[in-house]
């Protein structure tokens, strides 16, 4: 499964109740009422568990988190950072 | 605003409201010493008289010790009979302090006893991004240090807090039904609008006299109630956490007049740059909290709903 295909089936399955509806991967998450302020440190806890990896206060912002793509490309950046040179999956 | 005016307008409607449909004859206040529940009890004792209102204080360990002061001051300045009831056993009876102090432990390993803690909202005002929240605890040497919350103990901190104004809530109902009374709720504007309040606790009650009022006007009619200056004069706070918390630490991005100025100015449709300026503030900034109110709105919305039927009722 491909990093985005895991983040839009973490969406699905926690915010949608597994229908992933008309859920686009450049959805706002919360234009579209999604996911609020709370769902968001949600998101925050999955990434951070499930990929190893840190998010700073000042990472929280909808650049990073608002929708299926901008956390891919985010998490994709990150760990580009933790291990330079090597390819993020 | 007239005061005087809308001391009448109000005292009118709750009498009707109060006739009408609640059928009570009387109710309970939980005086916080605060201005909103003060100038509530104070409206409350102008439209049904002293001997129908009475005042609640229900303080707790982590209560600041002025609390009680405060609001025997408002209740002896009103004539109104007070009812004290320490809820710290009642907390303790349903762990309300183990949970809290586990759930601080989660983010926080050597927090015990004797340390203070309480939450902090991230400033939209530092950076434009969601809301986060700081635990920021202080050690018996009085050192203070902040960790930003993740979702579990984040959780666990909230729901655990809430059950302050649950039990709360739930001595209300208890003094009001053992009375025929029936309870005022206290929230002004901003708290009604933008949802700072607990569902079925300090969001629960049969009436809220000043729900329609800007906390500037909440001020301008506790000056014209006479409602004690040491009362009018203090900083609002929570009184929720065992460190003392501003509102605006935990819930505003403003401090509370600036707040309450963006929120009349949103609904009044007065142009960001003249909020701005009126302020001294950026515009672009003014626009981040206006953004927050609608955000704020739509996360909070159903704290206002009634249980949510699959098809309506008659009744």
């Amino acid at each position: 499964m491909s990093l985005q295909e895991d983040i839009r089936d973490f969406i699905v399955e926690n915010f949608l109740f597994g229908d992933s509806g008309g859920l686009k991967d450049d959805s706002s998450f919360v234009k579209e009422g999604i996911v609020d302020s709370t769902g968001i440190l949600q998101l925050v806890a999955f990434i951070q568990e499930r990929y190893m990896i840190a998010v700073e206060d000042e990472e929280l912002i909808p650049e990073n988190l608002d929708s299926v793509s901008r956390v891919t490309a985010f998490i994709e950046g990150k760990k580009r950072l933790l291990a330079p040179g090597s390819a993020a999956d | 605003m007239d005061a005087e005016l809308e001391t009448t307008r109000i005292c009118t409607r709750i009498r009707e409201l109060m006739l009408t449909q609640v059928k009570r004859r009387g109710v309970v206040v939980a005086l916080s010493g605060g201005i909103d529940s003060s100038v509530t009890a104070a409206l409350a004792v102008k439209a049904f008289g002293r001997e129908r209102v009475i005042g609640l204080e229900m303080p707790e360990r982590h209560s600041a010790q002025e609390t009680l002061q405060l609001s025997g001051t408002l209740a002896a300045s009103l004539g109104i009979e007070t009812v004290v009831e320490d809820i710290s056993g009642i907390l303790e009876s349903v762990g309300f302090y183990s949970r809290y102090d586990a759930a601080v432990r989660m983010v926080v390993p050597e927090y015990e006893e004797g340390w203070k803690s309480k939450i902090v909202i991230s400033g939209i005002m530092e950076r434009p991004g969601f809301t986060s929240f700081h635990l920021v605890t202080q050690d018996k040497n009085a050192a203070v240090s902040s960790v930003r919350l993740p979702f579990k103990p984040y959780l666990e901190i909230v729901a655990a807090t809430n059950f302050k104004q649950r039990i709360r809530k739930m001595l209300e109902y208890y003094h009001a039904d053992r009375l025929n009374f029936a309870v005022a709720g206290t929230p002004n504007r901003l708290e009604y609008d933008q949802g700072f309040f607990v569902k079925l606790g300090d969001g629960a009650a049969d009436i809220k006299p000043i729900a329609h009022l800007y906390k500037s006007q909440v001020y301008q009619l506790a000056e014209y109630l006479g409602i004690p200056e040491e009362i009018r004069k203090r900083t609002p706070t929570t009184d929720t956490y065992s460190l003392p918390q501003g509102q605006d630490e935990f819930y505003f991005s403003l401090p509370y007049e600036k707040m309450d100025l963006c929120l009349f100015a949103k609904n009044n449709q007065v142009p960001v740059d003249n909020v701005a300026a009126a302020l001294g503030l950026p515009p672009g900034q003014v626009q981040m909290v206006f953004d927050d109110i609608d955000v704020k709105r739509s996360t909070t919305r159903y704290l206002h709903l009634p249980p949510l039927l699959v098809e309506d009722v008659a009744w």
